[in-house]
């Protein structure tokens, strides 16, 4: 089933016309799918991401959500429901002081009763390995943790898609791994559609479909190894390949018989093999 | 980085004062302010200090953290004392020690410095007991449930909750930016140690401008967080949250009901704060 439809898609920052940020982006997201979108500063990826829940309107073309539009008013709630979010920043986006009345907020927000509440913040808290710090203060934990905790705020609403908007990128090495586990947890084990805007290249190795944006464009659409293996077309992007393959192309073009590798295991055992060959 | 302000920080601890329901400790707090200030004598004050020791050993936090919250106000308390100290003036008649050019002082500007002293203390500290052993989270659901009723007049009471818990949740944030941007304008020289009270507090210009610029970056993120997660008001919102009141919430009224009797009492049978020199004059 199609989870996110985008139309022809334009939207500009500025009242009249101009230049968009988005620009006729058409595109199809189906249910359990996991989707990085990749592109440097300024490609509109974020654009991309806030016009999905409704956080932006686009000024043509029609964005749905499961089929609702989101120009639509009445339908916002039901939209952001279905289409949870986590930002950039951990620190800007925790409402309270103590974990749990964080993590209770979307429910309250949708107005569940209280026991409901209480059963949506045990899941949450569990499904990011976060039970153990329920009653912690938010700003004494690490990035990645405070982090979590705000993918397990988004997921107490139980939506069916999970847009991640940069989370990882102001984390260390191990709180990125530590949202990265969780994310690709939740897309495997509970079928979560997630659409993760970055621009780390490894991460998008994680994702069953790579989509590069530039200058508001969709201009290259389709698995990791399929994007990372036309490079030239991607460094056109501003964009470089993820580290290991980095060092493998540049190994193919020494010539060392090794294959495409992407990920630095990979690498590892090409690199293996064309020594016992060799 | 945050050790120095415990005013409003909360203590973690299970005990009697903490289990109490925060409007209840509200309306203690309000009217343990008021049986200070009903209070005209030494032993009115000595009540409401027994009152104070006895809340803090049920409050399990450490003598010595209550008393910290003092040193934050300690020169208001200073100031205002010495002030009161010289310049207290009455229509009764002064038993005056000292008497140069404006100032006087007498014994009874004496005892006024004291009581004063003794009152702020015991308000700072009283204040601090509840500050000390309530999440600013269920003080913030306290007051909003406090003031239910003047929604009846469309007083926007669950907003002002909402901004009062996340400028509560902001101000760990807002002090880390702060020490982050001081260091950044120290590491490209800003002097903020030396020179005059007008020139440190122009130092400072550097440091408040990128902070209120990022607040107000910080303000946005987190509305469009909010959004995110369906935030659309006070309307159809549900509470994890309730309050209950419960049996220790009746003993700490009473304890109080009877404070401000054991005050009111003390007031009419020893009189006013003065008569105490009658004994040694």
């Amino acid at each position: 089933m199609e989870a996110v439809h985008f139309d022809n898609v334009r939207y500009s920052y500025r009242e009249e016309g101009g230049e968009y940020a988005v620009n006729g982006v058409t595109l199809t997201v189906r249910e359990g799918e996991f989707v990085a979108v990749l592109g440097r500063n300024g490609s509109g990826k974020s654009t991309l991401a806030k016009l999905i829940n409704a956080l932006l309107e686009p000024t043509s073309g029609t964005v749905t959500v499961f089929g609702m539009d989101t120009l639509d008013e009445k339908k916002t709630f039901e939209i952001r429901k279905n289409a949870g979010m986590v930002f950039q920043n951990p620190d800007n986006q925790t409402v309270a002081s103590i974990v749990e009345d964080d993590v209770a907020f979307g429910p309250e927000n949708i107005g569940l009763p209280r026991e409901e509440i209480g059963k949506r913040i045990d899941f949450a808290l569990k499904a990011v390995g976060m039970e153990q710090f329920r009653h912690a203060t938010p700003s004494r934990l690490s990035g990645g943790q405070k982090q979590r905790i705000a993918i397990a705020g988004v997921l107490a609403i139980l939506p069916k898609i999970m847009i991640l908007d940069e989370s990882t990128a102001m984390l260390d090495p191990k709180g990125r791994r530590e949202v990265m586990e969780v994310v690709r947890r939740l897309n495997k084990e509970q079928g979560m559609t997630v659409i993760l805007i970055t621009h780390f290249m490894e991460e998008a190795l994680q994702a069953d479909r790579a989509i590069v944006m530039h200058n508001g464009e969709v201009v290259m659409d389709g698995a990791p190894e399929e994007i990372f293996a036309r490079s030239e077309e991607l460094e056109s992007y501003n964009l470089t390949l993820p580290r290991a393959a980095y060092i493998c192309k540049k190994l193919q073009e020494a010539g060392m018989s090794v294959g495409n590798a992407f990920t630095a295991e990979e690498l590892a055992e090409e690199i293996c093999g064309s020594l016992q060959k060799g | 980085m945050m050790n120095d302000v415990t005013f409003g920080q909360y203590y973690p601890a299970k005990s009697f004062v903490h289990s109490m329901d925060p409007r209840a400790k509200i309306v203690l707090s309000i009217a343990y302010i008021v049986a200070i200030f009903l209070a005209n004598n030494f032993f009115g004050l000595a009540a409401v200090t027994l009152f104070l020791v006895i809340a803090v050993a049920f409050s399990r936090v450490p003598a010595g953290s209550v008393l910290r919250s003092v040193k934050m106000i300690l020169f208001v308390i200073v100031f205002t004392a010495v002030l009161n100290l010289f310049f207290y003036s009455s229509s009764d008649e002064l038993h005056v020690l000292v008497k140069w050019w404006v100032i006087t002082i007498s014994w009874e500007s004496i005892i006024n410095m004291i009581f004063l002293a003794m009152r702020l203390f015991l308000l700072v500290l009283g204040t601090s007991v509840l500050t000390l052993t309530t999440t600013p989270v269920a003080l913030t659901d306290g007051i909003e449930s406090l003031l239910t009723p003047l929604k009846w007049i469309r007083f926007p009471v669950h907003e002002l909750a909402l901004i009062m818990s996340i400028a509560l949740r902001f101000i760990p944030t807002l002090i880390d930016e702060t020490n982050r941007i001081v260091s950044a304008q120290k590491a490209r020289g800003a002097n903020f140690e030396t020179g005059g009270l007008i020139k440190r507090a122009k130092a400072m210009i550097p440091v408040l401008v990128p902070l209120l610029v990022s607040a107000f970056r910080r303000a946005e993120d987190l509305g469009d967080a909010m959004d995110a997660r369906c935030y659309s008001g006070s309307k159809g919102r549900t509470k994890y949250k309730k309050l209950t009141f419960g049996w220790r919430d009746a003993i700490g009224l009473l304890l109080l009901a009877g404070l401000i009797t054991g005050v009111v009492f003390l007031n009419i049978y020893f009189g006013g704060k003065f008569a105490i020199l009658n004994y040694f004059l």
